[in-house]
């Protein structure tokens, strides 16, 4: 038995300390928010916050986060209302829309970390994969937010 | 800033939070209710007393977005309140039944709108005069009195109103008018306004479900392996080796070819799998490398049984005589799709009813997979509609992932959720042909072009897709961008050297357009650099006939700046292709790294698809083709080993990512008397226009595909 906190609510469940939190989430949990795209913490789809900052949840055995504070795109809020979900409405920035959450959890690290990030920053905090070639609307987004 | 739940996905959303049991974008009971009682004004269109207006949608939602632009063209018509307009997906067994009384549910070729504008603009029309009829009647006052507005029959003279939610009943029972007439553009209020997208607060909510966020009672997880090599056969497995691992509960032996272990998670099915002994026959094709596969296609270039594509004056007369002449071949790779959701599906297989839920572009070919596998007529099978997480051209019919998970439901007697690992959709897809092209241009003294030749050699999309057909005549749609070249030279001719490989091919967005557009649009530049004439007049003056094509190309031009002052390094190529119904011309802005990776730092598009029916989706999609051609153009090659493919993660198959994307200009330019598809026709001009940069920052020519394998001697000026 291990346990999480997972947006804030405590959650017991039976799983191997080596189990990826990605599918503890998704399998244990049914918080499928959280995207599977390559388990090999490529794309980033699967991207949550571990005590804030941005991790990739298949690469993150769930025994290492027993003790920390875990954020899912579901806690990120829950009417979305958060601003990076508002500029990412505002921008129109989905299309398939599955990249999206781990995307969004990246943005709101990286804006946590540096609220007026620099094209650079984004560059180098924003490494998700977009199949669908969002890419410029999260970049003007990601301004957008640093802007309010 | 504005932001409001579309009230149906809402309650689809709050149910997921609980982890209940979402089924897409079904109709909560009390409004599925409310709908059954709702008769059908047509049968696009449901009206219900609370003036909610129900639009079908036949096609899938792959984030091109149909869910929106499909309906906007009803509700067009239809003179309806857009904020009152709920699109909901069409039940395919319904569809079949009445007569696929929607129309085709195949979502592919760019063809959501450029097909069914009529039809829906119709629906809507038509819909909107049964409810003046039906209020005409109830209020016993002649048509011409009534008009239609936002939802609402206006009786002009007395001012009495009736919304359509009142009228739609007795509307219902009115008989459709024969004919109607279509409102002229300049009349539209909703076709050409850029009106959100419906789905996308759901989807950034993290609530849109997926066919891979389905939960379902006691559903069992598995994972798949498939051969390895293409043809190949599964020998042997050792199921003892697993079945005791945690999780596990079978191992199923599925077409002769894969295996599938099924567990309690999906983590544990796909280590389990890891762990799982298998024995291959690779097959007939298990020694064949990529060399030997471009040896074969390479040989189609000079094979005398290529087939004639077209022939227009006389190539072999005028080329002797020439006062110059200029050769190439270029080179084009398989490319695999590796939309961000990977296969996947999940069936429900009871006695009385086959349900399944899987990422589609054909929810119809989805429907008669099930059946198909379940062994049941399509009326015991519901498909239950989902987002899907990209498509691409990957999901239009070959959805193994339904068949595999409706055969092991049915075995288990569980919920089964099958989904391929990232290595499994990498390898065994249907991928984008390899192809080579062979050029040769003619000019005269003055250095006009009067000749120009072209032998295209690679693998026709019909080898895989539909082998019939290839025996009633070669596949001259492989030839597409040549058969329909627009450039003005008085002697052309195209044919083809068909070299099918035993490795399954398919529609990878853009399709014959990816590898045609580049292979002519780059020959293009080396024509107009052997007339000794700047590549944009190069192709004004060929293309004087072709007024849609010169639009295009010369808007492009304008708002690129071309010929602008650049920073040192930085170089400008332009490209033009046309398909799928539209128009597109490119600049590219790039500069060349001195490891000889380009930069590529602004991309400007110009596309012309004859009516726009939403500005923001049109300029999302020209945006993403440019994401698309550019991971192809910089990383994109599937390489072949022992008969398989050799590339399995995002780690061997790189994307482009934020970091390499370019600043992205979309100029819409449309001409307004026709509907062209927007999908796939951003992504050709992108690549030819970033070679054709990168020639004038390097002075050498990259004829082979992808830029970061072309291993000649680079030097960056």
């Amino acid at each position: 038995m291990i346990t999480l906190t997972i947006n804030g609510q405590t959650h017991n469940v039976e799983a191997d300390e080596s189990t990826p939190l990605l599918w503890v989430l998704r399998d244990k949990l049914a918080m499928t928010g959280t995207k599977f795209g390559c388990g090999i913490a490529q794309c980033g789809a699967c991207t949550v916050h571990i005590n804030g900052a941005a991790a990739r949840a298949c690469v993150t055995p769930v025994g290492m986060v027993a003790d920390a504070k875990i954020t899912t795109i579901e806690g990120l809020s829950t009417d979305g209302s958060h601003p990076v979900q508002q500029a990412w409405i505002a921008h129109e920035v989905p299309q398939c829309g599955y990249c999206q959450p781990g995307m969004m959890m990246a943005a709101a690290a990286l804006l946590t970390q540096k609220p007026n990030p620099t094209d650079a920053d984004i560059d180098a905090a924003i490494t998700n994969i977009c199949r669908c070639g969002t890419y410029p609307r999260v970049r003007a987004a990601i301004h957008s937010v640093a802007k309010t | 800033m504005n932001f409001a739940l579309n009230r149906r996905l809402f309650l689809t959303a709050s149910t997921a939070v609980g982890g209940g049991f979402v089924l897409g974008f079904s109709l909560p009971a009390s409004e599925a209710e409310a709908a059954a009682a709702t008769p059908e004004v047509n049968a696009w269109i449901v009206i219900q007393p609370d003036d909610t207006i129900i639009v079908r949608v036949a096609h899938s939602e792959m984030g091109q977005g149909a869910f929106t632009s499909l309906p906007m063209m009803v509700a067009e018509e239809l003179n309806a309140d857009w904020a009152k307009v709920k699109p909901e997906f069409i039940d395919p067994t319904e569809h079949v039944q009445r007569g696929r009384i929607w129309g085709s549910t195949a979502t592919v070729g760019s063809r959501g709108v450029r097909t069914s504008h009529e039809y829906l603009r119709k629906a809507g029309a038509s819909a909107r005069e049964m409810l003046v009829a039906a209020a005409a009647q109830q209020w016993k006052v002649p048509v011409s009195e009534l008009k239609a507005e936002k939802s609402i029959v206006t009786h002009t003279p007395s001012g009495r109103t009736l919304s359509y939610g009142k009228l739609a009943s007795a509307a219902s029972r009115m008989t459709p008018p024969k004919d109607v007439a279509l409102k002229a553009p300049s009349e539209w209020t909703i076709i050409g306004t850029p009106l959100k997208r419906v789905e996308i607060p759901a989807k950034v909510m993290g609530h849109a479900v997926f066919a891979i966020d389905v939960r379902l009672p006691e559903m069992l997880y598995a994972a798949v392996e498939h051969s390895p090599a293409f043809g190949g056969k599964l020998k042997s497995f050792d199921e003892a080796a697993v079945s005791k691992l945690p999780g596990v509960r079978a191992v199923v032996p599925l077409f002769g070819n894969a295996v599938a272990v099924v567990a309690d998670s999906y983590f544990e099915a796909s280590q389990a799998l890891a762990a799982l002994p298998i024995e291959w026959d690779r097959g007939p094709n298990g020694k064949i490398n990529h060399a030997n596969i471009r040896a074969f296609v390479n040989e189609g270039l000079t094979a005398t049984d290529a087939v004639m594509g077209a022939n227009e004056g006389n190539v072999d007369e005028v080329m002797p005589g020439a006062a110059k002449v200029i050769e190439a071949e270029y080179h084009a790779p398989f490319l695999s799709h590796v939309p961000m959701e990977p296969q996947n599906g999940t069936a429900r297989v009871t006695a009385d009813l086959v349900e399944i839920w899987a990422p589609t572009q054909n929810i119809e070919a989805t429907l008669n997979l099930a059946a198909k596998a379940a062994g049941v007529d399509i009326a015991k099978v519901k498909v239950h509609p989902v987002m899907a997480g990209g498509g691409f051209g990957r999901r239009g019919g070959q959805l193994e992932y339904v068949t595999e998970a409706v055969m092991l439901s049915k075995q288990l007697g569980k919920p089964v959720q099958v989904i391929w690992s990232r290595e499994e959709d990498i390898r065994q897809d249907y991928y984008r042909p390899i192809s080579s092209a062979k050029f040769k241009a003619a000019f005269d003294a003055a250095g006009k072009p009067i000749a120009w030749d072209t032998r295209i050699a690679g693998q026709s999309i019909l080898s895989t897709a539909n082998p019939e057909a290839l025996k009633k005549g070669p596949d001259l749609g492989f030839l597409v961008c040549f058969t329909d070249n627009p450039y003005d030279v008085a002697n052309r001719r195209v044919d083809f050297g068909m070299r099918n490989t035993h490795v399954p091919v398919g529609y990878w967005r853009s399709v014959n357009h990816s590898q045609n557009g580049f292979f002519r649009e780059c020959f293009v530049d080396e024509m107009a650099q052997a007339a000794g004439v700047d590549p944009y007049e190069f192709r004004r003056k060929l293309l004087a006939k072709s007024p849609k094509q010169l639009a295009v190309l010369e808007a492009v031009a304008k708002a690129a700046g071309w010929g602008r002052s650049l920073p040192a390094g930085v170089h400008q190529g332009i490209a033009q292709v046309d398909g799928y119904g539209s128009f597109v011309a490119t600049v590219v802005e790039a500069s060349v790294r001195p490891d000889g990776h380009p930069k590529v730092h602004r991309v400007v598009t110009a596309i012309d698809c004859g009516n726009v029916v939403n500005p923001d989706t049109v300029k999302a999609q020209t945006e993403g083709a440019v994401a698309w051609a550019l991971s192809a153009a910089f990383y994109g090659e599937i390489t072949i080993k022992n008969g398989g493919v050799e590339q399995g993660n995002y780690h061997d198959y790189p994307m482009v990512k934020m970091a390499e994307m370019p600043m992205v200009e979309t100029v819409l330019v449309p001409s307004g008397d026709f509907w062209g598809g927007v999908g796939e026709p951003g992504a050709p001009p992108v690549t030819p226009a970033l070679l054709n940069a990168m020639y004038k920052a390097t002075g050498r020519r990259i004829r082979s595909l992808p830029i970061v394998k072309d291993s000649a001697p680079r030097s960056a000026d």
